[in-house]
């Protein structure tokens, strides 16, 4: 089944490079070619591939795409479409991207404080640090989407934050799939760059207009230096035909701290890969989710923390709310080598199921080869607290609205780690339309 | 106000009442007193309506309904209060939004207009100061991190709020220091009034040093086996539960 596929990629990849025209030789390309090597020795994972097996994306790009190209048309869109997936009142850097394709009339940033430019162009101007870190963080050899993103790369977002800048807004990366003609693919590709002691927040806006298909498959890398602190976001809100594979690789220095929230509204299928090497001491790694699904939607969150120092810490909190026929699945890995003793690990998974139809898939996964640690997970599933909702009938409030208040205070949890207060009144807002609360 | 008629009630297949009897009048302090595992407990959760539990005979009436008829939140509405024997913790949501949602739904029930957001701040911060409770606590997710005193005050402060017209105190003593009882007992006496009606489950006669009876009942095996006055529940201090159930126990 996926090995047609396999090959029909493969060919598309030589199309691709004879389209090159003389980029062939480029450092870049040296490293699409690794991606299509990886792809070719891996390929798409099967049915029964254990970090893919309930989430069969393999099966997904096989049915659900032609794989004709070209595969978009317009490579922009009105200013009023944007601001449908804007965020309200959030004033914020944005760089905008159409179907892959980067969006000057759209975008909105001035470089004073931070480079914020397409990879395309940062290839040239930040050529050393670019070449240093590009393609060396994401682990796509070892993931056949990865993969895929590695081998077709064509742009995406650079951002490079220099040595003791606290960047003053946060920076908004838009990118939008316009699927109204046709399928959309496209594979986004980003390199963030944190320097000594600096601080920047990211927001990744996943978006799609149009009936027919859209996959993204897109890889992230941020690679942060001894005491930076890095706030990441990644939204997504997307219809049943939209889906979705990302990969965010971290890489932390010494008393650095990342914190990832990753919110899910909906989506066809939709797997994101969260994985962070916390290869420093007196580090902070903190990762929280939130996944609200109904209908048909998947979500899939797999998330990775590799503490290879001592002394540092990790915290996951992963909460969701599935109703209708959704799935959610939830794989929580924490490795803590041999020498990184004192290490603090806690994770924590919860889910409320409201349906019979809808199911969650969870697993927490901890490997633990130093003996001086403090690591704990905990993972529930279950319906809403019945005492609770006695008590809030018992004082007055009907079923329903008790079981929406309930709701949607198990979903308002994790919105405590947004620190982007109009990040977090649009969350709040969605999540409370979900929950028809009005306070 | 409330006529309990032959109440049986069960849970899990395990009969707890067993034919209570009881009338209540408005103004009028009853307290229901009895050994671990009479029933008390389960006489408040089965008038509030608890879902756990099944009536199996005999019938409730109150202000001429039938309140067996009704859903947790239409007794809460027509005016009955349970002050929680263990108060949980709802993380995420705050006691005044969850208020004022309560408070507002049982007025749009009764035919007031609802309170907006300034009116009802007015009106808690008068109440609060019935049960010296602080707006800190308030604004706060519902009894996360209270002590066991503030927890029952808390109960008494959404009592002062929801003004019920029969009031059921579940072991509202329990876990409590003699301050805090003071407090919590001092807020129910100003809320009595000769409209309003209480029912006190207790097991020690402490509390009813501060909230005097008016009657008090023995609930044994789940049945009121003795009524009488508040020397009652002096009597039963002094002597214990021990001779009403040799009592009970020879007559079977």
């Amino acid at each position: 089944m996926s090995s047609n596929l396999n090959q029909t990629l493969i060919k598309k990849f030589e199309q691709f490079e004879a389209s090159l025209n003389g980029e062939a030789s480029s450092s870049l390309h040296g490293i699409r070619k690794q991606g299509i090597k990886a792809f070719d020795q891996i390929g798409l994972p099967s049915a029964k591939h254990e970090e893919y097996k309930f989430t069969n994306l393999g099966k997904i790009l096989e049915k659900k795409f032609e794989w004709i190209s070209p595969h978009h048309t317009s490579e922009t869109i009105d200013i009023d479409t944007l601001a449908t997936f804007q965020i309200p009142n959030l004033d914020a850097h944005s760089i905008v991207f159409v179907n892959g394709v980067y969006s000057e009339s759209l975008s909105d940033h001035d470089n004073a404080q931070v480079a914020i430019t397409e990879l395309q162009k940062a290839k040239e101007t930040h050529k050393d640090i670019f070449d240093k870190h590009f393609g060396q963080h994401a682990t796509y050899k070892e993931d056949a989407f990865a993969a895929l993103n590695t081998a077709f790369i064509t742009n995406g977002t650079f951002i490079k934050v220099d040595k003791n800048v606290v960047v003053d807004k946060p920076i908004a990366i838009y990118n939008l799939s316009d699927a109204t003609a046709n399928e959309s693919v496209n594979y986004p590709r980003n390199l963030i760059l944190a320097g000594i002691s600096s601080q920047v927040s990211v927001i990744e806006i996943f978006g799609t207009i149009g009936d027919h298909n859209t996959l993204v498959n897109t890889v992230t890398e941020i690679a942060m230096e001894q005491n930076a602190i890095v706030d990441y976001y990644k939204i997504g809100n997307d219809s049943e035909q939209a889906y979705h594979v990302g990969m965010t690789q971290v890489h932390q220095a010494n008393n650095s701290t990342f914190t990832a929230n990753t919110i899910a509204f909906g989506g066809g299928m939709i797997r994101n890969n969260l994985q962070i090497k916390v290869d420093g001491e007196g580090c902070t790694a903190n990762m929280n989710g939130l996944y609200l699904l109904d209908g048909k939607s998947h979500v899939d969150n797999h998330t990775v923390v590799d503490h290879i120092k001592p002394n540092s810490v990790s915290n996951e909190l992963y909460k969701g709310i599935l109703d209708g026929s959704s799935k959610g699945v939830f794989n929580g890995k924490v490795f803590v080598r041999r020498e990184a003793q004192k290490t603090n690990a806690f994770q924590s998974n919860k889910n409320i199921l409201l349906t019979d139809d809808a199911v969650i898939n969870t697993k927490p996964q901890l490997e633990i080869w130093a003996d001086d640690v403090k690591c704990s997970h905990g993972c529930t599933t279950g319906q809403l607290d019945l005492d609770a909702l006695f008590y809030l009938q018992a004082r007055g409030i009907d079923k329903d609205k008790a079981k929406a208040m309930l709701l949607y205070a198990f979903a308002i949890d994790v919105l405590g780690h947004v620190k982007i207060e109009a990040l977090k009144e649009h969350l709040d807002h969605i999540i409370a339309k979900r929950f028809n609360q009005e306070f | 106000m409330l006529s309990i008629k032959n109440l049986q009630a069960s849970i899990e297949d395990k009969q707890i009442l067993r034919g209570i009897n009881l009338e209540v009048k408005p103004g009028e302090v009853h307290a229901i007193m009895g050994p671990n595992g009479s029933g008390k407990s389960t006489l408040a959760s089965v008038l509030a309506g608890r879902e756990d539990y099944t009536v199996t005979g005999g019938e409730v009436d109150f202000l001429g309904k039938d309140l067996l008829d009704m859903d947790p939140e239409v007794r809460a509405r027509e005016g009955i209060f349970l002050a929680f024997q263990y108060p949980i913790e709802i993380p995420g949501v705050s006691t005044t939004n969850f208020l004022k949602t309560a408070v507002n739904q049982v007025r749009e029930y009764n035919g007031l207009e609802k309170l907006d957001a300034v009116s009802f701040l007015k009106i808690m911060k008068e109440k609060m100061k019935l049960v010296e409770i602080d707006q800190a606590l308030l604004s706060r997710s519902l009894n996360e991190g209270f002590s066991g005193g503030e927890k029952k005050r808390n109960e008494i402060f959404q009592m002062a709020m929801l003004e019920p017209k029969l009031a059921i105190l579940d072991e509202t003593d329990s876990g409590l220091d003699i301050d805090a009882l003071k407090i919590v007992a001092n807020g129910v006496n100003q809320l009595k009034s000769k409209d309003n009606a209480t029912i006190v489950v207790t097991h020690y006669q402490r509390l009813l040093d501060y909230i005097v009876p008016d009657y008090v009942h023995v609930l044994y095996k789940g049945r009121i086996v003795k009524s009488g006055t508040k020397e009652l529940a002096l009597e039963l201090e002094e002597k214990g539960y021990d001779w009403i159930k040799e009592e009970v126990d020879a007559a079977v």
